[in-house]
C-alpha cells in the first residue's frame, strides 16, 4: 500500500520532471496531492478577533503562455520515514522543482508545514514536524532560494491527513507540504 | 464552613457567567474498579417529598467511586434508608462489609436548600463529620462535590478533588472544516462552557495557578502563538508569536512566569517569560529538541523532554546550578514529564510494550511503573492532590479522555457524543 502511493507520487514527479523539461506552453492544472495547500483563515470566537493571515495568497503562476518554471509545482507534499528527518531520494525531483519555481518567481512566497503521524506527544511532535520542514528549507536555500521566499510552520500532529493506526496512515501523515 | 461554602459557590457562579453556553459535557464510565476499594453506603438523602434537580447522594457516591478509593454499595443492597445517624442500625450495615456511611437530609429553605449530611464509621459505631450547607437549585452539583471533599478527606485524610475542573480540546470534522475547541468542566465532564472555538488547531492548556487564567496554543492566525485567557471575563492576551514553535505554556507555581518551548533561535528549546514584564530568559541552549516543561512545586526546577541523547527522555533542570540532569532511562521514549504534588513522582508518556502508556516514576529510586495498557496515550495532567492522573488515548479513531489513579489501580473513561477529545488539563484547587 504504501509502496503503491510512493510509487505513484514518483511517477508524478517523473512525469513533472519531464513536462517542465520539453513542453513550454503552460496548461495550468491545479492540482495539489492533498488540498491543504490553501489556508482557511481562522474564525475564532472570543469576542478578540484573530488576525488573519492567509497563506494562500502569494499565487502567481497562472498566466497563460507562460513558461513551465511560471506554474507552482503540482506535487506540494513529501514524505518521511519514521523518526526522521532526511529528505527520501525519490523526493528530490520535487524539490529541485519548486526551488526552481521559487527562483524564477521573485514575489511568491510559501509556507512549509511540517507534520508528523499521531504517535508520540503533541509538543514533541510539533518539534519533530519542524525539523522535517527545517530539512526541505535547508534544501531549498542550497539550491539558491532567497529565504525571504519560505517559512516554517509546523503542525506536528495537529492536522492529520490520514486517520487510523495502519502504517499507510502513518505514512500519508509524515509529511511537509508547500502552502502556496 | 457554610460561608466558606457561599463565597467559592458564588465565585464559580461569576466564573462561568461570562462563557459561552455551548456544551460539550463527558460522561463518567468506570472501567477498573480498585481491590483495594473502601466499602462505603451513600444512603439517597431523605426530601420533604419534593423531587430535587439533582440526587445528590448518587453525585456524591459516584465522586467517591471515580476516586479509586472507594466502592459504594449499590442502593438495591440497602434493606434500610437512615437519614440521620441516630437511625443507623450499625450492627445490620456491618454485616455487609460495609465500612462508612453517608446519610443525610435535604430540605428546601428560604434561599435555595440547606444540605444536611454526616459521615459515620460503622465498625466504631461514631459519627465523624456533620454538616449543613446550603445552595440554590443550579449549585446542588457543586454542594454534593463539596460534600464528597469533606468524606473523602475525612477517611483518607488527603484532600478531595472532586470540587475541580478540567480542561480540554474538541476537534470535529476535518482538513478546512476542521472546528477546534477549547472547554473547562467540572472533573465530572459536567457544566462544560467553550472557552475558545477555532478553525484552526488549539493545544497545551495550562491553568495558572490561582485556576483563573488559562495559557494555550492557538494557531488561530496559522501560526502558533501562546495566548493567556481570563477565564472568568474572557479577556485574553497573546503573549508570544515568535518565528517557529511557540508552544507548551508551563506556570511557574506562584504564577508569575511561563515557561514555554520557542524554537525562534534556531530549534526548541525552553524559556521562561515573566508574564508582566514579557521579559524572557533562555533557559536551555543545545542542537537538539527540548520542550514540555513542567515546574516542581518548590519552583527550584523545570522538567522537560530532550532528545538529546538520542530519543526523547525527560531532564530536570535546576535554576540554583543551571544545569540539566537526566531522569529517565528506561526504555526509549519518555515524553512530557509532570511532578506529582509533593514533587516526589514523575508522570510521563513512557512508550512500552502495549504503546504509548502513562507511566509513573518514583524520583528517589528511578524505577518506572506503566499505568496504562494504551496503544495511544499522551498529554498526562495530574490532579491537584495527585490521586489521579488525566490522559488523552484513542477509542477507535476518535480521541477520549481517561483517568487513572496514581497507583494504577482504578480507572475511568469520560466519552463525549462530540468528536475527538485531546489535551486535557486539570485545575489546581478553586476552593
Amino acid at each position: 500500500m504504501q509502496f503503491k502511493s510512493h510509487a505513484r507520487i514518483l511517477a508524478i514527479a517523473l512525469s513533472l520532471a519531464l513536462v517542465a523539461g520539453c513542453s513550454s506552453t503552460g496548461g495550468s492544472r491545479d492540482g495539489s496531492m492533498d488540498g491543504t495547500g490553501t489556508g482557511a483563515n481562522g474564525g475564532v470566537g472570543t469576542g478578540t478577533a484573530g488576525s488573519g493571515q492567509v497563506s494562500g495568497s502569494g499565487i502567481s503562476g497562472d498566466r497563460s503562455g507562460q513558461q513551465a518554471d511560471g506554474r507552482i509545482p503540482e506535487v506540494r507534499t513529501i514524505y518521511f520515514d519514521y523518526d526522521r528527518d532526511s529528505i527520501r531520494p525519490e523526493f528530490e525531483s520535487v524539490l529541485v522543482s519548486h526551488a526552481r519555481y521559487l527562483r524564477s518567481n521573485g514575489n511568491a512566497r510559501v509556507v512549509l508545514q511540517g507534520h508528523t503521524d499521531e504517535r508520540g506527544t503533541r509538543e514533541y511532535n510539533l518539534a519533530l514536524g519542524e525539523r522535517r520542514a527545517n530539512a526541505v528549507k535547508r534544501f531549498l536555500e542550497v539550491q539558491g532560494v532567497s529565504p525571504s521566499q519560505f517559512e516554517v510552520v509546523s503542525y506536528g500532529e495537529e492536522r492529520l491527513a490520514a486517520r487510523g493506526a495502519s502504517e499507510d496512515a502513518h505514512a500519508q501523515n509524515r509529511r511537509v507540504v508547500f502552502a502556496y | 464552613m457554610k460561608a466558606l461554602m457561599t463565597t467559592w459557590l458564588a465565585a464559580a457562579l461569576l466564573m462561568f457567567g461570562a462563557l459561552a453556553h455551548a456544551q460539550s459535557d463527558l460522561t463518567i464510565e468506570i472501567t477498573r474498579g480498585s481491590d483495594q476499594a473502601t466499602p462505603i453506603a451513600v444512603v439517597p438523602f431523605a426530601t420533604d417529598g419534593e423531587e430535587l434537580p439533582e440526587d445528590v447522594a448518587q453525585i456524591i457516591s459516584e465522586d467517591l467511586q471515580r476516586s479509586g478509593f472507594f466502592e459504594p454499595l449499590p442502593r438495591e443492597a440497602m434493606f434500610d434508608r437512615p437519614s440521620s445517624s441516630d437511625q443507623v442500625r450499625y450492627g445490620q450495615w456491618s454485616a455487609l462489609d460495609v465500612r462508612y456511611m453517608v446519610v443525610g437530609q435535604v430540605s428546601r429553605g428560604a434561599e435555595g436548600y440547606r444540605i444536611r449530611y454526616e459521615l459515620m464509621d460503622v465498625s466504631g459505631q461514631r459519627r465523624l463529620l456533620g454538616e449543613n450547607v446550603t445552595g440554590r437549585a443550579n449549585e446542588l452539583r457543586a454542594v454534593a462535590h463539596f460534600v464528597s471533599d469533606q468524606i473523602f478527606e475525612a477517611i483518607t485524610g488527603i484532600r478531595g478533588a472532586f470540587s475541580t475542573r478540567i480542561a480540554y480540546v474538541t476537534a470535529q470534522g476535518t482538513g478546512d472544516d476542521a472546528q477546534f475547541t477549547l472547554y473547562v468542566a467540572d472533573a465530572d465532564g459536567h457544566n462544560s462552557q467553550q472557552v475558545l472555538n477555532s478553525r484552526e488547531p488549539i493545544l497545551s492548556p495550562a491553568w495558572s495557578p490561582d485556576g483563573r487564567r488559562l495559557a494555550y496554543v492557538s494557531f488561530e492566525t496559522e501560526r502558533p502563538a501562546i495566548y493567556v485567557q481570563d477565564v472568568n471575563t474572557g479577556q485574553r492576551a497573546r503573549l508570544t508569536s515568535f518565528e517557529g514553535i511557540n508552544g507548551a505554556p508551563a506556570w511557574s507555581p506562584d504564577g508569575r512566569r511561563l515557561a514555554m518551548t520557542l524554537s525562534k533561535d534556531g530549534q526548541p528549546d525552553i524559556y521562561v517569560m515573566d508574564v508582566g514584564s514579557r521579559n524572557l530568559e533562555r533557559i536551555t541552549n543545545n542542537s537538539s529538541i527540548d520542550t514540555e516543561p513542567d515546574w516542581a512545586p518548590d519552583g527550584r526546577s523545570l522538567l522537560f523532554t530532550s532528545d538529546r541523547s538520542g530519543g526523547p527522555q525527560i531532564y530536570r533542570y535546576s535554576f540554583g546550578s543551571g544545569e540539566a540532569e537526566r531522569l529517565t532511562f528506561t526504555g526509549n521514549y519518555n515524553a512530557r514529564g509532570r511532578f506529582s504534588p509533593d514533587g516526589k513522582t514523575l508522570f510521563m508518556i513512557h512508550r512500552g510494550n502495549s504503546g504509548f502508556q502513562v507511566a509513573r516514576q518514583d524520583l528517589d529510586s528511578g524505577r518506572l511503573v506503566g499505568l496504562t495498557d494504551t496503544r495511544l496515550a499522551e498529554s498526562p495532567s495530574v490532579a491537584p492532590n495527585g490521586t489521579m492522573v488525566i490522559f488523552a488515548t484513542q477509542q477507535g479513531t476518535s480521541g477520549e479522555l481517561g483517568a487513572v489513579s496514581a497507583d494504577g489501580r482504578a480507572s475511568y473513561r469520560l466519552p463525549s457524543a462530540q468528536g475527538d477529545v485531546r489535551e486535557p488539563a486539570w485545575s489546581p484547587f478553586l476552593n
